[in-house]
């Protein structure tokens, strides 16, 4: 085959057809020599060349490639005809690209999150250290709290199965001097982190073993690439610059790669530091030696030979050492069997770890479904407007058939235009994925946690793309191209043929085709409404208090000139100089601001006998209650009057009186914290109640809570927070607060969150599955309408002229619009009862997403079908019109 | 993709012929379709007619080959004609043609000729 040759047979044509002509000339010359008259001599001269046509043909042939010459004229054939018809062309090119850029962006979503191997080297040899059964207290910090130091230094010591062990976990520290903070996304690293993972530094270097060691000095920092880029505009001097990080000055090191963000997807990292520095910005609260501060996670590099299996096999033969060898000393013995008991174990990890993955596993599975569902309309859709098309073309294709055009070739003509349809579609699909997909994390970023994921088109992504355009192309392209070409030419060209019997089963396809669209149609509104309705009901609980206009404030008071022994007032005073700003209506302390993803929770002890379940705890300051808006029912607040000097005292929740103190006046009554041997518990007295709020997550039950007192706070340390009211707009209340705050100590750092970000963070799965199922729903139910529509519209088409008689034998219009719905209402219920079967058969992989309601609510089941039947009927209302319209004398006329 | 056009010497003879027929004419100086066409008639003594069917088609092949090459120039009549000329590997396959041409009178003549003695 030579390219060359097909690329040049245009101007190989040219050439021919004027060597030809010239060559004419010349003989003709030669015949006129001979003594011939001028017009005899040009006709011997033709007939002595022959036919120049054919000798063109024979020459151009021996240059084409004939099926690709073939192809390229069904192509431009193709493109012809949508040309042609610009409202079929769009309709099939839009549903097309909706369908698979929406299946593309879902799918792209999936491989970034879950299938995409980590941009390091050999990926496929990295596991994740894992604890097993996990029986585990103590302080949890980082977003992987897997391991703690001790234990990590235990396992390095005695493990087998890894030529290298990559120890991280996430903080975020602050940049500022003081004053309102500037935190920027860190993670702790050992020395052999890059290193093991294999990631070389594109300026200056990056850690190595001997940089972290314990009390190692003001160890270095690594930047990332995107970090270098904002804040150094990728400066070549910045390496040896210095940085400040919560106060302690770090020299920057070296940068990493653009393509790395840890091991962590979905989150990425500003700067690294190694883990020895904890014992520097943490100081005396540093956890290298916490043998129950858990906060490492770790990645090992499997040696050659060894599996993941085998791995944890030697990781479990060495854990009842290990974990015997750093049993904490404060546990009691019912912690000491559990934490004796643990065994780790290796898990493949060749896609790293992500907190996002979990969070949202089912949502992209179910959207994906979803997406197929819609994609299968689509073709559907695509099919029955293609056979609507073949049908039209009939004739025409009858007329070529018996001019002797084969079967094969007609049936490639139809199907390069499916294929034209499928490219295009394809394209299209491929833009509509891109911005689908920025929407998607744009929807789920929020200020205080930004997403990132690497979205770049990969093979994977480009496969699944053009194998669905393929596969689509064939699929509604194949069986209209076939039934076009099985109709006998002579059947067709009959003047009657368009009464003929033939077209009865053609058009059950076509009704089939509706139906499947209206069923599928159905489950994916269901979908819509019932994750819309579940996120209606999350948002719409009552938590029990008033989030709105409520802002939390994080003050960080460790680099302040403030003595330890005055934190507690300190934090009072801060607290009572934000109350007294204009514009605040109230102010408190409080350890922990519901929603804010912090927890603490304590075993309670009532007249010696320990309780049931785990009661939440907070310690709070005078006034909290009226600042987040909930009612004490019983009782008193806490006041200037609790001290720490004072007995201690405990407001609890409603929940917390019904399940531990029973009936009787709660006021009074007594319990203690169970506290770990050798330590004792205050005796509280309870000396409020107030109403239920929720803790952790709204989806929650209202839980047994219990509040302290803030002043009587046994160890206050530098970090305080504080709820705010006012109806001041963030930006004021925070610079006012700041310079309010400022004021006492310049070094304080201050950091504002409105109550009601936490809580649309913690809603953001319910708002993607939401959004996105209510798009998909709707288009869905509009491609059902489309395709209910042009079913119509070619029935009351080819039955014209039966209405026409129908008229003239006296039929009202009435009758006929009732002809028209009755046949639409048939295919309506028909689809709809198929959808319902589909709809309870699919639910139940939704029911763990939804909330109020199940996947079955008769409720939601008849609001959908309500919805679908109401558009159905908009649809059909125009070709009933239509038909009604008929004028029997026109239609009659027509045969 | 076999070559269309070019099947083997021995398959078919009179398209072969045509071709090395061709390249002789061409071995005397370049030339023009109809002057081919003439001189080869010409020399068989109007034994060989050469369809022009043929012969374009068989000139687009040899050029295709490499073995000639065209251009355009202008005929004795002052019409504008396109040229053709020998390459040199057109020279070398004239007398690989050639040779083995001769190879194949011979052996078909010695089996020609006894039976008619």
């Amino acid at each position: 085959m030579s390219w060359r040759r097909f690329f040049r047979r245009s101007r190989w044509d040219e050439e021919r057809a004027r060597e030809l002509e010239s060559n004419l000339q010349i003989e003709t010359d030669a015949q006129i020599a001979r003594g011939l008259s001028p017009e005899d001599a040009r006709a011997a001269a033709r007939r002595k060349l022959g036919n120049a046509t054919r000798i063109r043909e024979e020459i151009y042939a021996m240059n084409t490639i004939g099926w690709l010459e073939t192809l390229w004229q069904d192509l431009r054939y193709g493109a012809r005809l949508l040309r042609l018809n610009p409202g079929f062309a769009t309709v099939a090119i839009l549903s097309l690209a909706l369908g698979v850029g929406a299946n593309a962006a879902i799918f792209q979503l999936i491989d970034t999150v879950r299938l995409r191997t980590l941009p390091v080297s050999h990926p496929e040899q990295l596991v994740e250290i894992q604890i097993g059964s996990t029986h585990r207290t103590g302080s949890f910090t980082g977003r992987r709290p897997m391991l703690t130091y001790p234990l990590l230094e235990a396992i390095r010591r005695d493990q087998q199965a890894f030529s290298g062990l990559a120890v991280w976990s996430a903080a975020q520290f602050d940049l500022s001097q003081g004053g309102e903070a500037q935190n920027v996304q860190a993670l702790y690293v050992n020395g052999d982190f890059f290193p093991t993972l294999g990631v070389e530094p594109i300026a200056g270097r990056l850690f190595v073993p001997s940089d972290d060691v314990r009390g190692c000095g003001a160890p270095g920092v690594v930047i990332s690439y995107p970090f270098w880029q904002r804040q150094y505009g990728g400066a070549a001097s910045v390496i040896g610059q210095t940085l400040t990080l919560d106060g302690h000055a770090f020299d920057i090191l070296g940068v990493t790669p653009a393509a790395f963000f840890g091991v962590d997807v979905g989150r990425s990292f500003d700067v690294a530091v190694p883990l020895c520095a904890d014992s520097i910005i943490r100081a005396e609260k540093g956890r290298l030696d916490g043998r129950a501060s858990w906060w490492l996670a770790v990645l090992g590099r499997l040696k050659p030979g060894w599996s993941a299996t085998r791995a944890t096999a030697q990781l479990a033969a060495i854990s009842p050492g290990l974990f015997r060898a750093t049993l904490p000393e404060q546990y009691g013995p019912d912690d000491a069997k559990g934490y004796l008991a643990m065994k780790l174990a290796a898990a493949p990890a060749p896609a790293g770890t992500s907190a996002l993955r979990r969070r949202y596993d089912t949502p992209l599975w179910l959207l994906l479904g979803a997406t197929a569902l819609l994609l299968l309309i689509t073709c559907a859709n695509l099919a029955n407007l293609l056979l609507a098309r073949a049908t039209a073309r009939e004739r025409e294709i009858a007329v070529r058939l018996a001019l002797g055009a084969s079967r094969t070739r007609i049936v490639r003509q139809l199907l390069a235009e499916s294929l034209l349809i499928a490219c295009a579609g394809t394209v299209f699909g491929a833009l509509v994925a891109d911005w689908l997909s920025r929407f998607i994390v744009g929807l789920l970023s929020t200020e205080t946690s930004q997403i990132f994921l690497d979205f770049h088109l990969d093979w994977r992504v480009f496969a699944l793309m053009s194998g669905l355009a393929v596969v689509t192309a064939l699929l509604f392209g194949l069986a209209p191209a076939l039934r076009a070409t099985q109709t006998a030419p002579a059947e067709v060209m009959k003047t009657g043929g368009r009464s003929a019997t033939d077209t009865h089963e053609r058009f059950s396809l076509r009704r089939a085709l509706v139906v499947a669209q209206v069923a599928l149609s159905l489950v994916l509104v269901l979908g819509a409404l019932l994750f819309a309705r579940t996120l209606q009901n999350l948002a719409t609980i009552d938590p029990g208090f008033q989030p709105a206009g409520l802002v939390s404030i994080n003050l960080d008071l460790r680099r302040t000139a403030i003595p330890a022994a005055d934190l507690a007032a300190a934090k009072t005073r801060l607290t009572e100089r934000v109350r007294a700003l204009p514009g605040v209506t109230s102010a408190a302390e409080a350890r922990i601001v519901p929603f804010d993803g912090n927890f603490w929770n304590e075993l309670i002890v009532i007249n010696g006998i320990q309780q049931p379940g785990i009661p939440y705890f907070n310690r709070v300051g005078p006034d909290y209650f009226r600042t987040i808006g909930t009612k004490l029912v019983r009782g008193r607040d806490f006041s200037a009057h609790d001290t720490a000097s004072s007995p201690a005292v405990a407001i609890v929740s409603q929940s917390f009186v019904r399940k531990y103190l029973g009936n009787g006046d709660p006021i009074g009554r007594a319990f203690r914290i169970r506290m770990p041997p050798g330590q004792t518990s205050p005796n509280y007295q309870v000396i409020g109640v107030v109403e239920d709020t929720k803790y952790q997550s709204v989806r929650d039950p209202f839980g047994p809570l219990v509040f302290t007192a803030a002043a009587q706070d046994p160890a206050p340390d530098a970090f305080g927070t504080a709820v705010v009211r006012s109806n001041l707009p963030l930006a004021t209340l925070a610079s006012e607060a700041t310079t309010a705050i400022t004021g006492i100590d310049p070094a304080a750092v201050v950091q504002f969150e409105p109550v009601e970000q936490d809580l649309y963070s913690l809603l953001l799965p319910e708002r993607l599955m939401a959004t996105l199922s209510v798009f998909f729903g709707l288009l869905a139910a509009l491609l059902a309408t489309i395709g209910l529509y042009g079913v119509l519209s070619y029935m009351v088409a080819r039955r014209r002229n039966e209405i026409g008689i129908r008229m003239t034998l006296g039929a009202s219009t009435r009758t006929v619009i009732r002809l028209i719905l009755g046949e639409a209402s048939l295919l309506v219920t028909v689809g709809l009862a198929i959808g319902v079967v589909l709809a309870v058969a699919s639910g139940r992989a939704a029911n763990a997403l939804l909330y109020g309601l199940r996947a079955s609510d008769p409720l939601t089941m008849g609001l959908a079908a309500a919805l679908l039947v109401t558009v159905a009927a908009l649809a059909s209302w125009i070709p009933a019109m239509r038909a009604a319209r008929v004028d029997p004398n026109v239609a009659l006329r027509e045969e | 993709m076999p070559k269309r056009g070019t099947p083997p010497l021995q398959g078919d003879l009179l398209q072969g012929t045509l071709d090395v027929l061709i390249l002789k004419t061409l071995a005397l100086g370049p030339a023009h379709g109809h002057t081919i066409a003439h001189l080869i008639e010409q020399r068989s003594d109007e034994v060989l007619q050469v369809e022009h069917g043929s012969l374009y088609p068989a000139l687009h092949r040899l050029e295709d080959r490499g073995w000639i090459s065209s251009f355009w120039g202008t005929s004795e009549n002052n019409r504008r004609a396109r040229y053709y000329r020998l390459t040199p590997v057109g020279r070398r396959e004239l007398a690989e043609q050639t040779s083995r041409w001769d190879l194949m009178v011979a052996a078909i003549n010695r089996v020609l000729k006894p039976a008619m003695e």
